[in-house]
């Protein structure tokens, strides 16, 4: 009985709110579906494949508490020597509810001397971004951080 | 009009490990906005950069729409000789940028 009740009035809401739309179609803009975790984790599987991922010896950072979406510092660092048989191969940052799972990918190697990338970036909402380093011997490590963003960045309306 | 920015220490002890500072003017339009009229502006971005250090690559990076505009990018590397840098941008539309610096090494 109480199972009918609530479908009932979500129809009704669903109707309501469907009205309401139609009623203002001129104003809405469809927002584009963003990025999912299943997306992200789809993402990180292009990269890694089966291989394990281990958490550690990479650092993330990035602010966590961002005003302005659109430009949001951010700089990864992985604790391993650069040298020519023990060195980070890649570097790949990934974020969950941009549209797209992928920031960047930065590929390095020896020559670099260390393993550390800067740049800035766009956030779309409060989410997890990742990050996923790959050494020479094929391994990964991972770190995470939470970001808070009051203004997103990405889907704005342009004026 | 310079639309890249470029920093590369002029000089540099050999071995030394050094940062590179490089900014493109880009407007890095996502491809996921639209107008007050609901058309999509169409994406327009860099997708690739690319540093060789006197004909070797030593850094390369995948850009995708979340990489804010003008991209910014900083990394390392090791002042092994004397010579060039040379920076390459690729994009949506056929975007096509180099720039190039040199490091004298002792």
């Amino acid at each position: 009985m109480r199972e009918q009740d609530k479908s009932t009035r979500r129809k009704f809401l669903g109707l309501a709110g469907g009205a309401a739309v139609l009623g203002a179609v001129p104003i809405v803009t469809l927002r584009p579906s963003e990025a999912t975790p299943a997306m992200l984790a789809a993402a990180i599987r292009n990269v890694v494949g089966e291989a394990v991922v281990r958490t550690g010896k990479i650092k993330l950072d990035v602010p966590p508490l961002v005003e302005n979406g659109n430009t949001v510092p951010m700089t990864v660092s992985v604790s391993n020597p650069m040298t020519p048989d023990d060195y980070v191969k890649s570097i790949h940052v990934f974020n969950e509810k941009n549209p797209q799972p992928n920031i960047g990918n930065f590929y390095l190697g020896p020559r670099a001397g260390r393993a550390q990338v800067s740049t800035r970036i766009r956030l779309a909402d409060s989410q997890k971004i990742v990050a996923i380093a790959r050494l020479s011997d094929d391994s990964f490590w991972s770190a995470s951080v939470d970001v808070v963003v009051t203004l997103a960045a990405c889907t704005e309306e342009v004026i | 009009m310079v639309s890249a920015l470029i920093n590369v220490p002029a000089k540099a002890k050999r071995g030394e490990i050094i940062e590179i500072k490089t900014l493109m003017s880009h407007v890095m339009e996502t491809g996921y906005r639209h107008t007050a009229d609901g058309e999509v502006v169409p994406r327009n971005i860099i997708t690739g950069f690319a540093c060789r250090y006197n004909g070797v690559e030593i850094f390369r990076a995948d850009l995708f729409p979340a990489i804010a505009a003008n991209p910014f990018i900083t990394f390392s590397a090791v002042a092994t000789e004397s010579g060039k840098f040379d920076f390459e941008w690729i994009g949506d539309n056929g975007f096509a940028e180099t720039a190039s610096a040199s490091i004298s090494v002792e």
